[in-house]
């Protein structure tokens, strides 16, 4: 069985998100960098499959020269092919973004034979536009299904569970399909040595996709308007606690 | 200029996403005359038809299907799709749920249109044009943009602008309208449901007791857990507690896990990435517990206590037995 992961390279923010001085980016000078992480468990659920039932992880990722990292990531917890989609810094919108991975997909699958499955994270950490796997999904005409916390696959179908309203709804799709997971499906795994020794060993398939303008244009970023509290100090250690209880009964929680 | 709102409900009772994604959807409407539409999947009885009204629904289609007895993404979005095109209308609107974004994706797909997800403003600014203000990094950061489409396709923030009914209620007609749907619009249907376990649920937990990496162990959970108890609190979790294996994901706050909304959020030993704030950033009062007093959680608390949350809460939960003793 035949799978291929979709990721995005993103900012590893911290507490504090800086704008750069046009507010059309984040600051990323002191930032390092890191994968969405509903797509670090698409990753491992592809790893885990194949582990089952055979067949190859591929990785792909539409970024920057800099996001062969983000595949060597991939690689080291048990992906095989790497592909770059390298872009050239603009930024890419939802439907180019789309578009692009639906061409590899195709190029991929005439040399290689098919995908089983395209996994994506149900929304990237930093522009979370909710839509490139459905895109992708109806471009390939192949059945989807998104926010999955709970995945089985046998040789012909899948099973794929998501939360709805507290409970849980389930869905039978048949292979192939596009499925995009939520954080939570899976603990991802470390790397193991060896597999970071892989990784670093591992080739990057790279191309250079068309960029195409997106219909929504970006016109500044913000940090929205929360009034930023100042709390207010109760006190130190144990010695709080006659305040801390005070406050409880004050907010009306305590029995 | 017509509106299309796609409404999620329960027994035809519009949800509170919904409401607010109705809400933006009115304020879009340049003219008071201007058409707001409402697609409801399934019967719309006297009572959610009253909703309707309240917020100034023109026209109300209740999707009636043999076929659809269950969610199926894929038939909803074609029905939307030809709606829109039939109204025809400018703007198509759904609330930012999962199967709001999922439904508008699948609409953008087959009517190959951008879509804006979650925005928490909306208004026109020309013929095909509108601006948004829409969430990123789970709604840390706000973009403004303007996007040109027609129709624009636009999912509603589940944190954008509380519901407000229309000043004027409207004279709601009712339609019933019965798609006509293809079997591959229907190849992925829920097949199965299955209901919320009892329990104190997080996302709608009135009070939450959080532990992030502070709590140092799993076994450190043992006085939060008690400390829950005694609150009829839930339990909540940063990530970094979840990654560690700690603690299940489903206690997960934040971007990519739970949001919460309580009167009281207790976190303890949680330095307040932005990752968590993401997820807590509705709760009406924050106390913190944590060692550093110059942790971002601090300057998003309304009360802290500068300590060790490992002496401070067995200590609470020691006072608050001792409390419940005198009180009987």
């Amino acid at each position: 069985m035949n799978l291929l992961v979709c990721i995005k390279r993103v900012p590893d923010v911290g507490a504090k998100i800086t704008l750069t001085r046009d507010a059309q980016e984040i600051d990323t000078h002191l930032l390092g960098f890191t994968v969405s992480p509903h797509e670090e468990c698409a990753v491992e659920e592809a790893v885990r499959i194949v582990e089952l039932r055979g067949g190859t992880v591929s990785v792909l990722t539409l970024g920057p020269p800099e996001a062969a990292e983000q595949l060597r990531d991939a690689a080291a917890i048990g992906a095989g092919r790497l592909v770059l989609l390298e872009t050239d810094g603009r930024e890419w919108g939802p439907m180019a973004t789309a578009g692009a991975i639906v061409e590899a997909v195709r190029r991929d699958e005439t040399a290689n034979g098919p995908y089983e499955l395209v996994l994506f994270g149900n929304e990237a950490a930093d522009t979370g536009d909710y839509q490139v796997a459905v895109r992708v999904a109806h471009a390939l005409k192949r059945p989807c299904v998104t926010g999955v916390k709970h995945l089985d696959v046998t040789d012909t179908t899948l099973r794929a569970r998501r939360e709805f309203r507290g409970g849980e709804e389930c869905f039978e799709l048949l292979l192939p399909s596009v499925v995009s997971v939520k954080e939570g499906i899976n603990l991802p795994r470390y790397p193991s040595l060896p597999g970071r020794m892989r990784a670093k060993r591992a080739v990057i398939e790279q191309t250079t996709p068309t960029w195409h303008e997106d219909p929504v244009r970006k016109q500044a970023l913000s940090d929205p308007v929360i009034q930023r509290r100042r709390a207010e100090i109760l006190g130190e250690g144990v010695e709080a606690v006659p305040a801390l209880l005070g406050l409880l009964e004050e907010l009306g929680v305590l029995a | 200029m017509t509106v299309l709102c796609l409404l999620e409900h329960e027994a035809g009772e519009p949800g509170d996403a919904s409401l607010r994604a109705l809400s933006l959807a009115r304020a879009l409407g340049e003219a008071p005359g201007d058409p707001l539409v409402a697609a409801l999947f399934g019967q719309i009885p006297a009572p959610g038809l009253e909703v309707l009204s309240a917020f100034g629904v023109s026209e109300a289609y209740g999707i009636e299907s043999d076929e659809l007895d269950s969610y199926a993404p894929l038939a909803w979005a074609r029905v939307i799709v030809e709606l829109a095109s039939n109204l025809p209308a400018a703007v198509v609107v759904a609330a930012g749920t999962d199967r709001g974004n999922e439904v508008m994706a699948h609409v953008a797909a087959l009517s190959e249109k951008a879509m804006v997800a979650n925005c928490l403003k909306a208004s026109r600014s020309g013929e095909t044009t509108v601006q948004v203000s829409r969430q990123r990094w789970g709604g840390v950061l706000v973009e403004e943009a303007v996007v040109e489409s027609s129709p624009v396709l636009l999912t509603v923030a589940l944190d954008a602008a509380a519901p407000e009914p229309a000043r004027v209620p409207a004279a709601t007609r009712l339609h019933v309208h019965r798609p006509l749907l293809s079997r591959s619009d229907l190849s992925v249907k829920v097949a199965q449901w299955v209901q919320p376990s009892t329990g104190v649920s997080l996302s709608d937990a009135r009070v939450v007791v959080g532990g992030g990496r502070g709590v140092a162990s799993p076994e450190g959970f043992g006085p939060i857990d008690e400390l829950a108890g005694l609150l009829g609190a839930a339990v909540g979790v940063s990530r970094a507690v979840t990654s560690a294996g700690w603690r299940p994901h489903s206690q997960q706050v934040g971007q990519t896990g739970t949001r919460i909304s309580p009167e009281l959020y207790l976190a303890c030993g949680i330095s307040g990435a932005s990752q968590h704030l993401a997820g807590c950033q509705n709760a009406k009062h924050v106390v913190a517990i944590n060692t550093d007093a110059d942790a971002p959680i601090i300057s998003r608390a309304d009360h802290a206590v500068i300590g060790d949350l490992n002496v401070i809460i067995p200590a609470l939960v020691k006072a608050i037995r001792e409390r419940g003793l005198k009180n009987t």
